[in-house]
């Protein structure tokens, strides 16, 4: 009774019963991806063999596996990713209220954005970005 | 008690309209990639598949039924679990996105005004982003699981192609915000209806989200993820059946959302143009804005196919110097300018 009552503020767009309808897909998409696994495990031939089960790697030889360390560069772009996309997530209550801010809101981002653009040029510089040894 | 019965109708109509988009996003999917053939036969003067059907329509059902139909193979070396959880998760974010698109007005169907949206929340724009940031699991997820050297590379790659666009999408949005004030994707096409388009007003920040789009989607150019020359089949070379099929289909339905989405913030969305004036009953009026997204949304595909077997694809340094040097700055000066114009005229 409680998230039908809920139901009817609706057009409010800023309740949660707005979210009412995402769980509800969530569930349906969660049902079909389930059900299509389900049905194509059972249809499929299942003839395993030893070959069939290797890791494939065109015909060679595997060497290991691929528990591996790999190049640190991807771990930088992740990192640098989290940095960079807090500072813009700071962007987004301003955008929305960037009428109401005006310009001394303005210009509290403009000194915003030149220390993201000093951030970003201090990793340049570091060579984070570079991809060629 | 009469309450009560009213809201089992919203849930009803709910659920009807999420079954209804969910398998028209995987019918327009599946037949995104009989265009998808069918376009590169034409530009490479080909035929393409014209065997099963008439003009090859019923490919897409063929393909379908034969990813059913093949054996299951979980290599002996990968690990079970996250092997089966990637490409399920790399679908379920495809099919979850398209909750907050408005698909069209409201029709009335027997006294009751129906929303052509699954779900009116006021923020979004931020849903879309948090589930398509969810999917990079789905690539990185498959790929580490694998236990295939190839393919974790691939999953490497992909994964910080994705973030990497992230980025330069998320700041190219914040200049369209500030023009709309606000999140909700209802009422940024609200705003469009009968106005000038945003495209007008955001060319520069559309240019942006376009090429980081097609970076998300991992469509040519940006396809180094599945690098066949370099990296056999990429992140799902292990793959075989529905997992594979899970892995390409959601790439389809990534592009025809991202392709709604784009339509929706910078293309009036179910604008039709002219039509204002135009005395036609709502619900006709409602289709035809409807049908007119739709149109928006396969031209923005047939320009993904037509960029796909056009350019090469890039080299990975090129990629990453493009989304960090070149995008972000780009659009944050575009944020910095738009921010003036716009306080600049009041």
């Amino acid at each position: 009774m409680h998230i039908t009552g809920l139901l009817l503020d609706a057009p409010q767009a800023n309740t949660a019963a707005n979210y009412l309808p995402i769980a509800l897909q969530l569930l349906f998409a969660l049902g079909f991806v389930a059900t299509m696994m389900i049905v194509t495990h059972l249809l499929g031939p299942k003839r395993k063999t030893a070959d069939k089960l290797a890791t494939f790697t065109s015909g060679i030889e595997t060497h290991g596996n691929a528990r591996t360390p790999m190049a640190i560069k991807y771990f930088l772009v992740a990192i640098l990713f989290v940095l960079f996309d807090v500072e813009v997530i700071f962007f987004y209550p301003y955008a929305v209220n960037f009428r109401a801010l005006g310009w001394s809101g303005f210009y509290s981002v403009l000194m915003f954005v030149g220390f993201f653009i000093v951030g970003f040029f201090y990793i340049i510089k570091k060579g984070a970005l570079v991809w060629e040894d | 008690m009469t309450l009560l019965a009213l809201d089992w109708f919203l849930l009803i109509e709910k659920l009807i309209l999420i079954a209804i988009v969910i398998t028209a996003s995987l019918v327009i999917a599946m037949y995104a990639t009989y265009a998808e053939r069918k376009v590169a036969a034409v530009m490479q003067d080909r035929i393409g598949p014209n065997r099963a059907g008439p003009f090859g329509l019923l490919q897409p059902l063929a393909d379908g039924l034969k990813l059913f139909f093949k054996e299951e193979i979980i290599p002996d070396s990968s690990n079970r679990f996250l092997f089966i959880l990637g490409p399920c998760l790399a679908m379920l974010t495809a099919m979850m996105t398209c909750a907050v698109v408005p698909w069209g007005s409201s029709v009335e169907i027997a006294g009751r005004t129906i929303q052509l949206q699954i779900a009116d929340i006021n923020i979004g724009i931020l849903y879309v982003f948090g589930v398509v940031s969810l999917g990079v699991y789905g690539i990185m997820i498959g790929g580490w699981a694998s236990n295939n050297k190839f393919s974790l590379m691939a999953a490497l790659r992909g994964a910080s192609q994705v973030i990497s666009y992230e980025l330069a999408m998320g700041i190219s949005l914040i200049a369209l915000l500030m023009l709309t004030g606000s999140l909700s994707i209802k009422t940024i096409v609200e705003q469009q209806v009968g106005h000038v388009w945003n495209i007008v007003y955001q060319p520069v920040g559309f240019l942006i989200f376009f090429v980081c789009a097609m970076a998300e989607c991992n469509r040519a150019p940006f396809d180094l993820p599945e690098a066949e020359s370099e990296l056999n089949m990429g992140y799902h070379q292990e793959y075989s059946s529905m997992k594979l099929g899970f892995y390409l289909f959601s790439e389809y339905i990534n592009m025809f959302i991202s392709s709604a989405i784009m339509a929706s913030l910078y293309f009036g969305g179910y604008d039709v143009p002219f039509l204002g004036h135009a005395h036609l009953a709502p619900n006709l009026l409602a289709i035809i804005g409807v049908v007119a997204f739709l149109v928006k949304i396969f031209i923005f595909i047939f320009v993904f196919m037509w960029i796909r077997w056009t350019l090469p694809r890039f080299r990975y340094d090129q990629l990453m110097n493009l989304g960090w040097k070149a995008l972000i700055p780009l659009a944050l000066a575009n944020m910095l300018v738009t921010a003036v114009v716009i306080l600049l005229r009041g």
